[in-house]
């Protein structure tokens, strides 16, 4: 068979691909980059990518409203510089978008650990039926500092991007427990072993000074700042994962007062 | 296409047939733990309060098992079975092939260890700790370095189509795992991607879907060019198409990640760009699966008398299905409905069990055969009823994902006369119950055919070892 093969050879590039390895190798290897390079560079430096470190316009973002009037970017993300409210722990509902407190930093490691998010998204689209049953899309700006994004790819259960206090803390501590004993249709796991294990002081502590040295994104100093990183230990003292969790899940999707007819994605 | 049999070149084939018996258990295995987390969300007692095994911590094994353990041991077992036989030579390096086999089987092992444990990164089909990550990429490279200094060592002058695709496999897999993986450890378990947020979902589906595509798909076809033609005894149906095939796809494929995203966050132009090609994407991937089926033009008769012939064109039959089904999924107003259901679910696995893991099973049977010398398995009926299993348990599958995902899909968008949503979210859940029960039928059925696979080749591989005495596998031959 290898006699005929002369006489199929489809170009001159082609042939010499077949008999040489390293030129196979490198044709095949920038093919495969092309793609990727594409689709992921230009997410680092065009707006509406929530690409914020260093730069308080996020590339030049711009939500407007139906006159045209920009919405200044610090209405989204929350600036403790131009705020009313310094602090994360005076910062306000419709402050903006903020870095997890320190329990909630726990409470996200427990979700990721428990795998919620193969059964849970925390993506709204902008549908007339999401938003009726979740509230309003979400934006980019929303999961800026979610290092591992969680926006899920599976509705197994309900969205949770806007699940915070939509509930009381006794409702979720009740569902967590025994899920069957408030939903019973639920298909989710009792979780009412997470009420026996303490939160992970040091590793949370670890997550904050982390968090502010992301190359991408990273939590501004003058949020994580040494005070607040170093009060974060005695704040955990007594938690369990399950008071954690709840914590996470109270604060998910309420950061930004959105207002009617403003365009957040483009 | 192989070397003249008469010049008995001699192969490195035990570290071959080591990956061979692995994959087989690790098909048990992999499947049995789907089934066990289908049927969790059909019966949640399941569950039975141990951490370990709910939901949420088994399906990240069961993703890995199949994927990196079944599916990882095909494609080494046949990657170095092709290599040697289309190049006429033995591998660059046996030691370093055995050093492969080890590393990937411990980082199996602790996969076993630490995804029940909770260790996770939070990202699909990425999940294992950076460590694990990093015990990958060295071995990942140690396979690839290996592959490629054998095809370079070949005394064939053309490199054939199989080992393309196996190249561009080792590339992509290379450039995906590191990206991905780019972490900042915070102790030995946990550590945070250095992305955040639209970009870290865009790396992460790249990484998803390409795992999908050069991992689960080129590699496979690396399988089908090879196995398709030596047991139709038939050429390749078309050179043309096969090189059109490996660089339509080889550009093509990287693109598609961003369809996983649409209507998310993730900027509309990516995503739509991600649907574009996807669409595109259909003529490569019906082309490839043409050239496979065509190559039994004339031998179709074949297929009533030969059971391996039956699990790879069959698989060639749900390679063109679901690559016909994705792009239509990844069109936006699709996209909209199926989007977060099971439809997905039920893509993957027309994919994974009909496709990738049927054409696993035919190759598996050949290589047996070759490997211990036989001329039949020890129960060439029980292939078949493999086969039938196999068929039958994938189309349960699929068929309860495609009613429960649109079901879903129609159900959450459904509103009612006076304007106001008809379903609450858990009636969707209770409306699914039936269907998840008749997935994880199918997935048991088709995890009873994976058993019977196991102890076929078992069984072949000791009456071979009894017929041939005890120097029949010499170690490290």
């Amino acid at each position: 068979m290898s006699d005929h093969h002369d006489k199929f050879y489809s170009t001159k590039l082609q042939d010499k691909a077949e008999r040489s390895t390293l030129l196979l190798v490198v044709l095949t290897a920038i093919t495969l980059a092309i793609g990727g390079i594409v689709e992921i560079v230009p997410l680092f430096y065009l707006p509406n990518t929530a690409m914020c470190q260093n730069d308080p316009t996020c590339n030049n973002t711009q939500h407007k409203d139906l006159q045209g009037n920009v919405i200044p970017m610090d209405k989204i993300i929350w600036n403790p510089a131009t705020s009313a409210h310094k602090t994360l722990a005076d910062w306000q509902p419709g402050d903006g978008v903020r870095p997890y407190t320190a329990l909630e930093t726990a409470g996200r490691d427990v979700y990721i650990r428990e795998g919620c998010f193969l059964c849970h998204s925390q993506m709204i689209r902008p549908f007339r039926d999401e938003k009726d049953r979740y509230g309003h899309y979400s934006i980019a700006e929303e999961s800026m500092y979610d290092h591992t994004y969680q926006w899920g790819s599976k509705r197994t259960g309900p969205d949770l991007a806007r699940v915070g206090a939509k509930y009381s803390d006794e409702w979720h501590r009740r569902h967590l427990r025994y899920p069957r004993d408030v939903v019973p249709e639920s298909v989710m796991p009792n979780y009412f072993w997470l009420e026996k294990m303490p939160v992970d002081i040091k590793k949370t502590v670890k997550t904050l000074q982390v968090m502010t040295i992301m190359p991408f994104n990273p939590v501004p100093k003058t949020i994580y700042t040494d005070e607040y990183i170093a009060a974060a230990a005695a704040d955990l003292e007594g938690k369990t994962d399950m008071d954690a969790l709840i914590a996470y899940l109270q604060g998910l999707g309420n950061h930004v007062k959105f207002e009617e007819g403003v365009n957040y994605r483009d | 296409m192989e070397a003249n049999q008469a010049t008995a070149v001699k192969y490195d084939m035990e570290v071959v047939r080591w990956f061979t018996i692995a994959a087989a258990i690790y098909a048990v295995v992999g499947t049995f733990i789907g089934v066990y987390a289908a049927s969790e969300l059909a019966w949640p007692f399941l569950n039975f309060d141990i951490a370990e095994i709910t939901f949420g911590r088994l399906r990240p094994l069961h993703t890995n098992a199949v994927i990196f353990a079944f599916g990882g041991c095909v494609l080494f077992a046949t990657g170095f079975y092709i290599v040697q036989r289309t190049g006429g030579t033995r591998l660059w390096s046996n030691k370093l092939a055995w050093a492969h086999f080890w590393g990937w089987n411990l980082i199996i092992v602790l996969a076993v260890i630490t995804l029940p444990l909770g260790l996770s990164q939070g990202k699909e089909y990425a999940e294992l700790p950076w460590w694990i990550d990093i015990l990958i990429a060295v071995f990942w490279l140690t396979y690839g370095f290996n592959y490629i200094m054998t095809i370079a060592i070949r005394k064939t002058s053309h490199i054939y189509v199989s080992n393309w695709f196996t190249l561009g496999m080792i590339i992509m897999i290379t450039y995906l795992h590191v990206v991905n993986s780019l972490a900042i450890p915070v102790d030995w378990a946990t550590s945070y991607s250095i992305f955040s947020g639209v970009q870290d979902a865009m790396v992460q589906w790249w990484w998803g879907h390409n795992a999908v595509g050069f991992y689960l798909t080129a590699g496979f076809l690396a399988i089908m060019y090879y196995f398709v033609p030596k047991q139709a005894n038939r050429p390749v149906f078309s050179y043309r198409l096969s090189v059109l095939h490996f660089w339509a796809l080889t550009f093509g494929y990287v693109w598609l990640g961003a369809h996983h995203l649409q209507y998310t966050a993730l900027p509309d132009w990516t995503g739509s760009l991600g649907a574009a090609i996807s669409l595109a994407m259909i003529i490569p991937s019906w082309g490839g699966a043409m050239n496979g089926m065509m190559t039994l033009s004339g031998a179709w008769d074949k297929l009533r008398t030969d059971y391996i012939l039956r699990f790879l064109v069959v698989s060639l039959a749900f390679y063109a299905m679901s690559t016909f089904e994705g792009p239509v999924m990844s069109i936006k107003t699709v996209n909209a409905l199926s989007h977060y259901t099971d439809w997905t679910v039920g893509h993957v696995h027309a994919g994974a069990l009909g496709w990738m893991a049927m054409v696993s099973f035919g190759a598996m049977y050949h290589m047996v055969k070759k490997l211990w010398g036989v001329e039949k398995m020890y129960s060439e009926d029980l292939v078949n009823v493999h086969f039938w299993l196999s068929t039958i348990g994938t189309v349960i599958y699929i068929v309860a994902m495609w009613v429960s995902g649109i079901m879903q899909g129609l159900m959450w968008r459904d509103y009612d006369e006076y304007g106001t949503l008809t379903y609450t979210f858990v009636e969707s859940v209770s409306a699914m119950h039936p269907y998840y029960a008749m997935r994880a039928i199918g997935g048991a059925i088709f995890n009873l055919g994976a058993w019977i696979c196991l102890y076929n080749i078992v069984m072949t591989v000791r009456t071979a070892n009894a017929v041939r005495g005890t120097n029949a596998v010499p170690a490290n031959a």
